[in-house]
């Protein structure tokens, strides 16, 4: 009798302690998930400053019109490019950025300090936030492709996230 | 002609690179020159060095063309401060009556000419840029310096369009002209035309408008009637799916040479009897039967406008029902049988494309110099565009 108490008991520990431990697991996962999003919304901020301030720089009259239209054309396909088109358009960005910044005859510039402290905060902005951004998605993957939360569905109906692979390096008069 | 002119020329993409822009460049100056135009042109150069078959004596080179990714895909483009001081000073030394432009919309030398000089300024226009959103974007940053562009010429009725609904202003259609003496002598290509006689084909052998199936079943029928008879077909295409259409007893007499260089198709166009253009529509100025004209090739080209155009009603140049196959076998059998009438044709046909020629097109563009330069003041330097 005591013994069947002490064994009723002991199920009832084991099964509270697991729904505890898988509750804490999906809010664990649920945690990852809404650092994925703000993480997401920290980078498409920093992208968008970006494109801002090479449209700036573009219509600053400091570069020559060629550099400034290229320049322009390339943050204006950034910022209208779809989700599927983001990351080729970003990346054409931070090449067009690296041809009309590292261009020779530019840094000697009087003005050019002034020019370059927003590109160099809006490129270093992309650079982190974007690092931030893919060490959340990893996480977050490893934790979904655990077998616990596979077999309790803990994910739900939360789309896999995506990581955010484009060429970000900085023009090198910048770095 | 008035006198004589000092003309700089600005070619936006690598002179040493193939390409349409370059291309017409140089069929211009050369034009210019002969008109007895002094004619400076300044380009993008992978090689400078490359000697005077590559780097003619008018060129001077602009240094290299960078890779950079543009509306999508990587350009080749000449831009920044380095090439400006370059092109400022070519303008400084050159001491032009006008400056003329070519594609200025792209971010390379064009652009750039026209923000360091300020005076008389010709542009071409030659693409349509269906991608013109970022134009117009960037436009803003442009306004002053396409202000300073006193005439537009455009290519075609395509890049006039695009000039007008996205950069708002007009310009003077003024089309490619065609190389005369470039088409004019040439080896044929060995054992053509043959002793059987030869019809012969050029274009894209896949494309349902250049009319090759029209050609092909009309050899079904003549090609039955005269035993010795070949026909000559040069253009990329699927050769297999075409050779497919012909009659297995004539296939060995269909000549199928794919893609050809510019100078094959030269002699390709010397190796026929009979020049055969059976296009069955979109044409808007015929220059492949007008590169046939100046080969002074025997023509036989469908009866659609601008061929009729293009080969004066006829006279310069036999024409068929459009679409109709046994008309043209009809036509081709008469011709073949006729090598007076073919040499006569093919003389009217050398007469009649002068009215093509570069030079005559030269002659326009320099009716729009004569447009825009004023009585006194030259091509200088702009002051508000100071590095």
């Amino acid at each position: 009798m005591g013994d069947t108490f002490g064994w009723v008991a002991l199920a009832i520990t084991v099964v509270v302690l697991v729904g505890f431990y898988v509750s804490w697991r999906a809010t664990r996962l649920d945690r990852l998930h809404t650092r994925v999003e703000t993480a997401w919304a920290a980078l498409d901020a920093a992208l968008l400053r970006r494109c801002a301030v090479a449209l700036d720089l573009a219509g600053s009259r400091f570069l020559d019109p060629a550099s400034s239209l290229l320049l322009a054309t390339a943050a204006h396909e950034a910022n209208i490019a779809g989700p599927d088109r983001r990351e080729l358009a970003e990346s054409d960005l931070s090449r067009s950025l690296r041809a009309a910044i590292d261009q020779p005859d530019l840094g000697g510039r009087p003005e050019a300090e002034d020019r370059f402290t927003d590109v160099r905060a809006a490129t270093r902005g992309v650079l982190i936030a974007r690092s931030f951004y893919n060490d959340a998605v990893r996480v977050t993957i490893v934790q979904r492709g655990r077998w616990l939360p596979r077999a309790a569905h803990l994910a739900g109906s939360a789309p896999i996230p995506e990581f955010f692979e484009i060429d970000d390096a900085p023009p090198e008069r910048l770095s | 002609m008035s006198r004589a002119l000092r003309i700089g020329i600005v070619c936006p993409y690598t002179w040493d690179v193939p390409g349409g822009v370059q291309q017409h460049v140089r069929d211009l100056a050369e034009a210019l020159i002969e008109l007895g135009h002094h004619v400076s042109v300044i380009t993008p150069c992978d090689d400078p060095d490359a000697g005077p078959s590559v780097v003619q004596p008018y060129v001077v080179p602009a240094g290299r063309a960078v890779p950079v990714p543009y509306n999508g895909s990587v350009a080749r483009l000449a831009f920044g401060f380095l090439t400006a001081a370059r092109v400022r000073r070519w303008v400084r030394d050159g001491d032009f009556d006008v400056l003329h432009v070519h594609e200025p919309t792209a971010p390379s030398l064009s652009l750039l000419a026209c923000w360091v000089a300020q005076g008389p300024m010709v542009a071409t226009f030659h693409t349509a840029n269906p991608k013109s959103r970022a134009m117009q974007a960037a436009y803003g940053i442009l306004k002053a310096t396409f202000e300073k562009i006193g005439g537009a010429i455009a290519v075609s009725e395509a890049a006039r369009k695009t000039l007008v609904e996205h950069l708002g202003g007009d310009a003077v259609l003024i089309p490619n002209g065609v190389a005369v003496r470039r088409y004019g002598v040439a080896e044929p290509l060995p054992g053509w035309p043959g002793a059987g006689g030869s019809l012969g084909f050029l274009g894209r052998i896949d494309e349902p408008r250049k009319g090759l199936d029209v050609l092909l079943r009309a050899f079904d029928v003549i090609g039955r009637q005269r035993p010795g008879l070949r026909l000559l077909v040069a253009g990329p295409g699927d050769a297999e799916e075409a050779l497919a259409r012909v009659d297995p007893v004539l296939r060995d007499r269909v000549v199928l040479l794919g893609q050809v260089s510019e100078e094959d198709k030269v002699r390709a166009l010397h190796s026929m009897d009979v020049y055969c253009a059976p296009n069955t529509g979109g044409e808007s100025f015929g220059i492949v039967v007008a590169e046939a004209m100046a080969a002074g090739a025997p023509i036989l080209a469908s009866d659609i406008e601008a061929f009729r155009h293009v080969l004066d009603g006829g006279a310069a140049g036999a024409l068929f029902n459009v679409g109709d196959p046994e008309h043209l076998a009809k036509v081709a059998g008469e011709l073949l049988d006729d090598a007076d009438r073919r040499t006569a044709l093919a003389g009217a046909a050398r007469e009649a494309v002068r009215a093509y020629d570069w030079t005559t097109v030269a002659g326009e563009v320099v009716r729009v110099y004569e447009a825009v330069i004023p009585e006194r003041g030259a091509v200088r330097l702009a002051p508000d565009a100071q590095m």
